[in-house]
C-alpha cells in the first residue's frame, strides 16, 4: 500500500515530535547540569563548566548552598535497592509460584492479589503519613531497616504479581515431564520451572530495583531525619540550586540505565521463543 | 517389563464423575488403548496411573507393587504428553540425559544410551538441537526418546500423534510400534482416533462417560461390537434400529424388523426376540445391484432406496442413501456415478451384517 506523501510528512513529524519528548526533558538536564550561568532570554548557558559535578561527586568542597556530596546518598539508595530486591525476590518467588500452581480457590487468589494492591489504592502522603507515625511507635523513623520496610510494602505487589504470572505462563506438562522422568517436585522446579521463567522475575527484579531507587514519599516520611537517599537529595536541591538538581537527576538515572542495560543481556531470545510444543 | 492392574478406579472433579470404577488389565509387552470420545475419562484414567491426579477410589499395581500411594516420580513411568512437553531451555542431550542424570548414571553410559535412543528414532547427531530448531515430528521422536531413554517399567502415552497432520500421524503410528516392539515395553496409549487404536493395539478398551464399554482386540472390537456406541464409534456405521423377530442359534442368524417395519437379516448370538437391536451396516456392507445381476437366492436384506448426498474422494465415492427412516452410508468405485436422486437398488450380505445391542 502506497503512503501518500502527505501521509508519510505526518508520520514523520509524529516520529520527531515523540523522540523530542522523550529526549528533551534528560537533554534539559544535561545542560542544566553543566551550566554555571544561564540567564533568561538567553537560549544556551553564557558560562559552562563541571563545577556541579565535581561538587556532587565530593572531588571538590561546596561553596554553595545546597550543593553537597551526594555520593553517601548515592550509596545508600544503591545500597537499600539491592536489599530490597533479594528479599522481595525471595518472597514473591514462592508466593507467585504458590498462587499460580496450587489449587486455591479463584476468589482466594482474588482476595490475596487485592490485600497485596491495597496500599496503591489509596493517595500516597495519608499511608506514609500513618506509616510514620506507627514505626515512630516503635522506633523505625530515621532508621535504615524503616526505609527498606517501606520499600517493601510498595515493592512487594507488583513483584508478587509479576511472579504470578510468570509462573502461570509456563505450561504445567513441563514440570509433568520432569515428575514423570524421576524428579521430584522441587527438582523439577529448579531444573525446569526456574529457568524458563527467569526472564520473567529477572523483570520484576528490575522493578524492583527502579522502584527502589526512586522512592521518594514513603523514604521521606520514615527516613527523615537521619537517613538520605538520593531522591531526597534531589528534592532538597530542586528547591534551592536547578544546577546542582540537574546533577542530581542524572546522577540517578545512571543506575537505572545500567541495570537495564545488564539485564538486556541476560534476556537471550531462546528463553522468550522457547516454550511451547 | 511389567504388568499393570487397574483396580476399581473411581474419580470425580466435584459433581463430574470422569471416572467410575473402571478395572483393567495390560500385559506384559502390548499396547493396551484407552480409546472414546472427548470427556469419556481416558485421559484422567491415565493420568491417575502416572500419579497426577489422586484416584476417590481403587488401586492400581504394577507387577504386583503397589504404586497408587506413591508420587509419579516413584513410579517407573515413562510419559509422553500430546503437545511434548520438550523443555525448550534444554538441548535434545539436555532433555535426555536429564532422566538418566537423576538416576545417577555415569555420564559415560548417559552418552551411550542417549546415542542409542537416537538412533533408535532415528534422529543421529541431533544432541545440541534445542527443541525450537525441529519439526513436529521430530520432536514427537524426541518425547518418545526421553520417555523410554531411563528404561521405564512401563510407557503411558497421552494421545501423542493427535498435534501432527494426518500423513505424519500414520507415519508415527508405525515408527511408535515398531520402537514399542523392538524394546518389548508394556504401553497405555490414549487415543480419541478409531483408526490408530485399530492398528496399534494389542487390546483397545473403549470408554465412555467414565465407564468401560467394551474391551477386546481390535479385531473383537470391529467384528462383534457389543452395543450401538461401540460398533459406531470403531469404524464408520450406519444403523437400523428394530426389535429381534426370529433366531436360529446354531448359524448365528438374527432377523430383525425394524421399526418402520423393514426386515433385515444379520448375525449375532445371546439375543432373544423382542430384544431391542440396533443393526449394524458397516460401508463395505452394501453391495449395489443391477436389476439383472443373479442374485436370485438372495431375496433377502435386498433393499431399495435414494441418494442423497454424494462425496466425491477422488478414487471413490462417498454415498448417503436413504431407505425407509434410515441412512445407509456406503463409498463405492467411482464407476457407478449415481447422482443425487437417484433411485438405487443394494444387497446386504447378512454374514456382514452385524446385531448389536441398542444400549
Amino acid at each position: 500500500m502506497q503512503k501518500s506523501v502527505f501521509g508519510k510528512t505526518i508520520e514523520i513529524i509524529i516520529f520527531i515530535v515523540f523522540i523530542f519528548f522523550l529526549f528533551a526533558p534528560v537533554l534539559s538536564l544535561g545542560i542544566w547540569s553543566v551550566a554555571l550561568r544561564w540567564y533568561w532570554p538567553y537560549t544556551l548557558p553564557q558560562k559552562i563548566g563541571f563545577d556541579y559535578w565535581l561538587q556532587a561527586l565530593g572531588i571538590t568542597k561546596s561553596l554553595t548552598l545546597g550543593a553537597v556530596n551526594v555520593v553517601p546518598a548515592f550509596l545508600l539508595s544503591l545500597g537499600i535497592a539491592i536489599i530490597v530486591v533479594v528479599i522481595t525476590m525471595a518472597i514473591s518467588i514462592p508466593a507467585g509460584y504458590a498462587l499460580a500452581k496450587l489449587k486455591i480457590p479463584g476468589f482466594l487468589k482474588g482476595i490475596i492479589l487485592v490485600l497485596f494492591l491495597l496500599p496503591q489504592a489509596f493517595p500516597q502522603q495519608p499511608v506514609f503519613l500513618n506509616l510514620m507515625l506507627m514505626f515512630n511507635k516503635i522506633g523505625l523513623t530515621g532508621t535504615v531497616l524503616g526505609v527498606i520496610f517501606v520499600h517493601l510494602v510498595v515493592s512487594l505487589v507488583y513483584a508478587v504479581w509479576i511472579t504470578t504470572s510468570t509462573f502461570s505462563s509456563i505450561p504445567p506438562e513441563l514440570e509433568e515431564a520432569a515428575r514423570s522422568v524421576g524428579a521430584s517436585r522441587l527438582k523439577a522446579f529448579f531444573r525446569v520451572t526456574l529457568p524458563i521463567s527467569t526472564p520473567g522475575l529477572i523483570a520484576s527484579a528490575v522493578f524492583v530495583f527502579l522502584t527502589s531507587m526512586d522512592e521518594f514519599t514513603g523514604t521521606f516520611f520514615v527516613g527523615l531525619p537521619f537517613v538520605t537517599t538520593l531522591p531526597m537529595t534531589l528534592y532538597s536541591a530542586s528547591g534551592s540550586n536547578i544546577q546542582f538538581a540537574s546533577v542530581t537527576a542524572i546522577l540517578l538515572l545512571i543506575p537505572s540505565i545500567l541495570f537495564m542495560v545488564l539485564i538486556q543481556k541476560f534476556l537471550k531470545a531462546e528463553y522468550l521463543g522457547g516454550i511451547g510444543g | 517389563m511389567a504388568i499393570l492392574k487397574v483396580n476399581n478406579l473411581s474419580k470425580s472433579f466435584g459433581n463430574i464423575k470422569a471416572v467410575q470404577e473402571i478395572s483393567f488389565e495390560a500385559t506384559e509387552g502390548r499396547v493396551l488403548s484407552l480409546l472414546g470420545p472427548s470427556g469419556c475419562g481416558k485421559t484422567t484414567t491415565l493420568r491417575c496411573i502416572a500419579g497426577f491426579e489422586n484416584p476417590d477410589q481403587g488401586e492400581i499395581y504394577l507387577d504386583d507393587r503397589k504404586i497408587t500411594p506413591f508420587p509419579p516420580e516413584k513410579r517407573g513411568i515413562g510419559m509422553v504428553f500430546q503437545n511434548y512437553a520438550l523443555w525448550p531451555h534444554m538441548t535434545v542431550y539436555g532433555n535426555l540425559a536429564f532422566g538418566l542424570q537423576i538416576r545417577k548414571v555415569p555420564k559415560p553410559e548417559i552418552n551411550k544410551r542417549i546415542k542409542k535412543i537416537l538412533s533408535m528414532v532415528q534422529l543421529e547427531g541431533y544432541e545440541n538441537r534445542y527443541p525450537r530448531q525441529m519439526s513436529g515430528g521430530q520432536q514427537q521422536r524426541i518425547a518418545m526418546a526421553r520417555a523410554l531413554v531411563f528404561e521405564p517399567d512401563i510407557m503411558l502415552l497421552d494421545e501423542p500423534l493427535s498435534n501432527l497432520d494426518a500423513k505424519l500421524r500414520e507415519e508415527m503410528r508405525f515408527e511408535f510400534t515398531e520402537l514399542q516392539k523392538k524394546l518389548g515395553i508394556t504401553a497405555v496409549y490414549v487415543t480419541h482416533d478409531q483408526a490408530e487404536a485399530l492398528v496399534l493395539s494389542d487390546k483397545i478398551v473403549i470408554l465412555d462417560q467414565g465407564k468401560i464399554v467394551q474391551s477386546g482386540t481390535p479385531k473383537e472390537i470391529f467384528s462383534n461390537p457389543k452395543n450401538k456406541f461401540v460398533a459406531g464409534f470403531i469404524a464408520v456405521t450406519s444403523f437400523m434400529d428394530g426389535k429381534v423377530d426370529s433366531l436360529a442359534e446354531e448359524q448365528k442368524k438374527v432377523v430383525v424388523k425394524t421399526d418402520d417395519g423393514l426386515t433385515i437379516q444379520g448375525n449375532n448370538s445371546n439375543l432373544f426376540v423382542e430384544q431391542r437391536v440396533s443393526v449394524a451396516i458397516r460401508m463395505n456392507a452394501v453391495h449395489f445391484v443391477q436389476d439383472e445381476d443373479e442374485i436370485e437366492k438372495n431375496s433377502v436384506n435386498l433393499f431399495k432406496g435414494k441418494i442423497i448426498q454424494s462425496s466425491y474422494l477422488g478414487n471413490i465415492v462417498d454415498y448417503k442413501i436413504s431407505v425407509g427412516n434410515w441412512i445407509v452410508r456406503t463409498n463405492t468405485e467411482v464407476k457407478n456415478n449415481f447422482k443425487v436422486g437417484d433411485e438405487v437398488k443394494f444387497y446386504l450380505p447378512p454374514e456382514k451384517i452385524i446385531v448389536t445391542l441398542e444400549k
